[in-house]
């Protein structure tokens, strides 16, 4: 975090204690947003989160920062769906500006199949609690008068479903006022402090070894982005998971206000414009597991090539910056929440692509279960424990690129 | 820089060509069945550091390789074919 923002927010550091009744590894969007919520909702403050980095410096810094619920399977749509309701309501709560905007996002269909699947959606997801319609081509062009409705000739708009809660938030500013929110209740946060090790008593979790000492503990969440395998095989347990790449980049400054999220399961991107009129373009993970923070020009070659069939205009532009996060990636592209069969131990991982979205709900029910020890219904479908049983939530269609 | 697999037979290529594949190893200390099954249809050592895995050139010669990468930095140490 930088010492201008620093100066304007109320953090209050202090030093790491010997014991805590929630330990949470990890100061990303879901750490920070569980001790929010054990904090406001529960009433739980001898918490503390331990970050490596510095807060919010790893995939909650380099995410696309897109909200929204249209997804694939009922129990996705509605987990998603109390996250756009929590993220509506929380620049109030936190009375903290988050750059909060309403865009709409736009899905677009490109052949017959891609049609009806569109159309299931909004079927899907208005059933479930998320509005969603199908549009045809004439309202695409009047959302989004940018598009090339021909896609370059190979790429037809057939029609697309139009989510309207759609929305982006400034990822930074919501990891900030949730740091904030904690820490004015109590919660301690302690950066630079990585944590290397779990102290285990027989078949449960007591602590944490850090880098400022073994500090006790009632419950340990696991809320780390992109070495969640590490943290788990201290506790003697192997993930579902494989971490993977994702890059993201920014042109240049666009004049023109693009209005929606626009994206296309097709031809794998999507993009929208920044505060600041940049157009921000993002797509699928890297084929190989990695946990290298490198970018690759390929990556922009190629989702350029792509882009640029649907949003001709942007040939004028230049890529300003690219980055990369690296995303655990479950089996079936739905995120891994709750107890893990070890006592004491709880994960929110699996984040891959779609974390960012899901930090108010993600935070808000892992803060239930923490506090009550009862796994709320939300939450309920996406337990560890739902590979064993033959229960896997696959959402690739609608999870697989953002 | 995009990451390139040296092909034994084809040269320098890019990743794009490639296919990978994980080696699935289930560990011995898992004795129960039904676990093996679970771990080796689910779980992954998902390793920080230098892995063994096999890579397939579908674009190319279409020959498996064996390829040393270490996964913090994405750099090929070592590919020969399988």
């Amino acid at each position: 975090m930088n010492e201008f923002v620093e100066r304007q927010m109320k953090l209050t550091w202090r030093p790491p204690k010997k014991s805590y009744d929630v330990v949470i590894v990890g100061a990303g969007g879901h750490g920070l947003a569980t001790a929010y919520y054990l904090a406001t909702r529960h009433g739980i403050t001898n918490v503390a989160v331990f970050e490596r980095g510095y807060i919010g410096g790893g995939n909650s810094g380099r995410n696309t920062t897109i909200i929204r619920a249209n997804y694939g399977i009922p129990a996705a749509v509605r987990f998603y769906q109390r996250s756009v309701d929590l993220y509506r309501g929380l620049e109030e709560e936190t009375d903290r500006w988050l750059m909060h905007q309403q865009k709409g996002i736009l899905w677009m269909a490109h052949s017959e199949g891609a049609v009806r699947a569109e159309r299931m959606r909004a079927k899907l997801n208005t059933e479930f609690g998320a509005q969603t319609e199908f549009v045809g081509p004439q309202q695409v062009k009047e959302l989004c008068p940018q598009l090339d409705m021909s896609g370059g000739g190979r790429w037809p708009v057939l029609g697309a479903s139009y989510h309207p809660q759609g929305a982006t938030a400034r990822h930074d500013r919501v990891v900030w006022a949730l740091a904030e929110g904690a820490m004015e209740r109590g919660a301690h946060v302690h950066q630079n402090t990585p944590v290397d090790g779990l102290i285990l008593d027989g078949e449960r979790v007591a602590g944490v070894r850090t880098a400022a000492g073994d500090v006790a503990a009632g419950a340990v969440v696991s809320a780390v982005g992109g070495h969640v395998s590490r943290i788990a095989a201290m506790a003697g347990l192997r993930l579902p998971i494989r971490t993977h790449r994702l890059q993201a980049f920014v042109t240049n400054h666009y004049r023109q206000q693009f209005g929606p999220i626009v994206a296309s399961s097709e031809l794998f991107f999507y993009a929208s414009q920044t505060a600041r009129g940049e157009m921000l373009l993002g797509a699928e993970i890297d084929p190989q597991p990695s946990f290298s923070y490198r970018s690759s020009h390929d990556f922009v070659q190629d989702v350029c090539r792509r882009a640029l069939c649907l949003l001709p205009f942007m040939s004028n532009l230049r890529v300003l910056r690219q980055w990369t996060g690296v995303c655990d990636m479950s089996p079936d592209y739905s995120p891994i929440m709750g107890q893990t069969g070890v006592e004491g131990f709880y994960l929110t991982t699996g984040w891959g692509t779609w974390g960012f979205k899901a930090i108010p709900a993600g935070g808000e029910q892992m803060a239930a279960l923490i506090a009550t020890g009862e796994v709320p219904e939300l939450i309920a479908p996406f337990g560890l424990d739902r590979f064993a049983r033959d229960r896997t939530m696959a959402d690739r269609g609608s999870a697989g690129t953002h | 820089m995009s990451l390139r697999i040296p092909c034994p037979t084809c040269g320098d290529r890019s990743v794009h060509e490639f296919v990978h594949g994980e080696i699935r190893c289930v560990p011995d200390h898992l004795t129960d069945p039904d676990e093996r099954d679970l771990d080796f249809a689910f779980h992954h050592d998902n390793e920080e550091g230098v892995v063994t895995e096999r890579w397939f050139h579908a674009q190319g010669c279409r020959r498996w390789l064996e390829i040393l990468r270490d996964t913090t930095t994405d750099r090929i140490l070592e590919a020969e074919e399988s």
